[in-house]
């Protein structure tokens, strides 16, 4: 059965800005990242569809010790948001002082998404992979 | 399907970076646990092996096979177990169903991990690889990272303000650690009190260096049987009568249900059901504590206290020997520390001490008549749980 949206293309549209999802045809529950059916009902009749990439934040943390080769990035902010189409979505936040992300700054705040940061991968990651990126709206 | 008990075990002391190999280590637990068995190498029909990051830290695959000839189970089926910090449990398992089904009688399953060897950066990458490689880790995730961002959530989802939580996660590891001082086995042998606990390096905001285990080298084995090969073999079989064992995809998938991790939730109701026992049947229970909040979200998917309120239950002591029940007399993942393909099986070993009444007095659970493990691979992917019951 065809796959209708792998990660070579929702990772391209990443790097665009473009945050790309899935729309059941069934129960209209909305996938994203990709999967082979809908995460909900497990149909596999599925449209792709361009997010908002507007949302807010549900978590969050200032990872202060990162996996090897990577240590050139702390401290930088990961978070859960939760899109306005519904999904969770893990990403990284910029334009927020790491060191100044507490819950009362950043907890259910609206974010957006922004220029994707990549990562340029290691010898373990087949190569590289894009992180969807928010900015506060302001 | 028949009754199957522990008829023996064996652990290493786990520890940080050591130069026995796997292989070493492995046969160290494994030959313990045949002589506390009385049985030889012959008598094992099949050898059931967590093991999860042997390529990385020896450049090691198929452990298993390798693990079993060193210790003279020559040419048995010998199987390797992945499923994150949730393998040795995942093993222990799939040995009693095979046992269970009647396919086997007699066999040995453990596992064995040398993370610390490792050291702490390719450490922290290769655990890094439970999560979602394709979709999450490019954001930088790392385990901390995950059980950070379940701690923020915990605070804001039951209204516990953070600083009363940290509080309470403290005190989860200064009982960690508390217990960890008396066995050992144990790979973080010290006191620590709060406030040593609240100073210490922030790894992941809100979550410390003494909220986290450590990596750790070591081994645990177990031998099981039928229980009529059991009752001939020792006087005290340890019988699991209840298991469960349930998946999940990436964190984020998990959404509104966090931070409680629904794998868990399933996993332990098919092994209370199995056993036909609720939690307030249980006396002692060795769960997965990688970091202190962890044990919060685990104790109250367990059943044991409401949500929200299990860091108040560790603050009062209802966590404790002698409380609602004893959680982590080991140490646990914390303090007695953390070889994860070893780990669940470390888990039915402390288990089967305590139901026959064996570990160091002052972390003895008088009269512990019943047991659960609970144990978790990666950000929720494997959740695997036992419950082990005195079988006289």
């Amino acid at each position: 059965m065809e796959y209708k949206l792998t990660f070579k293309e929702y990772s391209e549209a990443l790097k665009q800005k473009k945050l790309l999802g899935l729309k059941c045809k069934g129960c209209g529950t909305i996938t994203v990242p990709p999967k082979m059916v809908c995460r909900r009902c497990a149909s596999p009749e599925l449209e792709v569809l361009e997010l908002k990439g507007t949302g807010s934040i549900q978590t969050f943390t200032t990872c202060n010790v990162a996996s090897e080769g990577r240590e050139g990035e702390v401290p930088y902010i990961i978070l859960l948001v939760e899109l306005d189409e519904g999904p969770w979505l893990m990403g990284n936040l910029i334009g927020v002082d790491p060191e100044k992300a507490t819950m009362e700054a950043l907890m259910g705040k609206r974010v957006k998404m922004t220029e994707t940061r990549i990562f340029p991968g290691d010898k373990y990651s087949a190569g590289e992979g894009a992180s969807p990126t928010f900015v506060l709206e302001t | 399907m028949r009754k199957v008990a522990v008829v023996g075990v064996g652990e290493t002391k786990f520890s940080g970076p050591q130069e026995r190999t796997s292989v070493e280590l492995f046969a160290e637990a494994a030959t313990d646990a045949l002589a506390e068995s009385n049985l030889k190498p012959e008598d094992i029909q099949a050898l059931f092996l967590g093991n999860v990051l042997g390529d990385f830290s020896e450049g090691q695959g198929s452990m298993q096979a390798f693990a079993a000839e060193n210790i003279g189970c020559f040419n048995v089926p010998a199987n390797r177990y992945e499923g994150a910090c949730a393998s040795a449990s995942m093993a222990v398992r799939d040995a009693w169903m095979w046992v269970a089904s009647g396919f086997y009688d007699v066999v040995l399953t453990g596992g064995v991990e040398r993370a610390a060897t490792m050291g702490t950066p390719l450490a922290t990458r290769t655990f890094a690889m439970f999560s979602d490689s394709r979709y999450e880790f490019p954001s930088g995730i790392t385990f901390p990272a995950v059980f950070a961002m379940l701690a923020h959530l915990y605070s804001a989802r039951y209204g516990v303000p953070l600083p009363r939580l940290k509080e309470q996660m403290a005190a989860v590891s200064v009982q960690s650690y508390k217990h960890g001082m008396f066995n050992p086995q144990a790979h973080l042998r010290k006191e620590v009190n709060m406030e040593a606990v609240l100073s210490s390096f922030m790894v992941s905001t809100p979550i410390q260096l003494h909220d986290c285990c450590p990596f750790s080298d070591g081994a645990a084995a177990l031998v099981l049987a039928t229980e009529e090969v059991a009752r001939k073999l020792t006087s005290k079989p340890v019988f699991v009568v209840g298991t469960g064992q349930a998946s999940n995809g990436p964190l984020a998938n998990q959404q509104e249900y966090l931070p409680r991790l629904r794998a868990r939730e399933l996993s332990a109701k098919q092994a209370y059901d199995m056993a036909g026992l609720k939690p307030e049947d249980i006396d002692i229970c060795e769960l997965h504590d990688c970091f202190s909040i962890a044990s919060l979200i685990a104790a109250e998917s367990l059943g044991f206290f409401d949500y929200g309120t299990s860091g108040e239950a560790w603050v009062k002591g209802e966590a404790d020997i002698g409380g609602r029940v004893a959680i982590n007399p080991s140490g646990g993942l914390k303090s007695k520390g953390h070889p994860i393909g070893a780990t669940g099986a470390g888990q039915v070993y402390e288990i089967a001490r305590q139901l026959r009444g064996e570990v160091e007095p002052e972390r003895q659970v008088e009269g512990a008549k019943i047991g659960l493990t609970d144990t978790l691979g990666g950000d929720g992917c494997t959740l695997v749980n036992m419950i082990l019951q005195r079988g006289w």
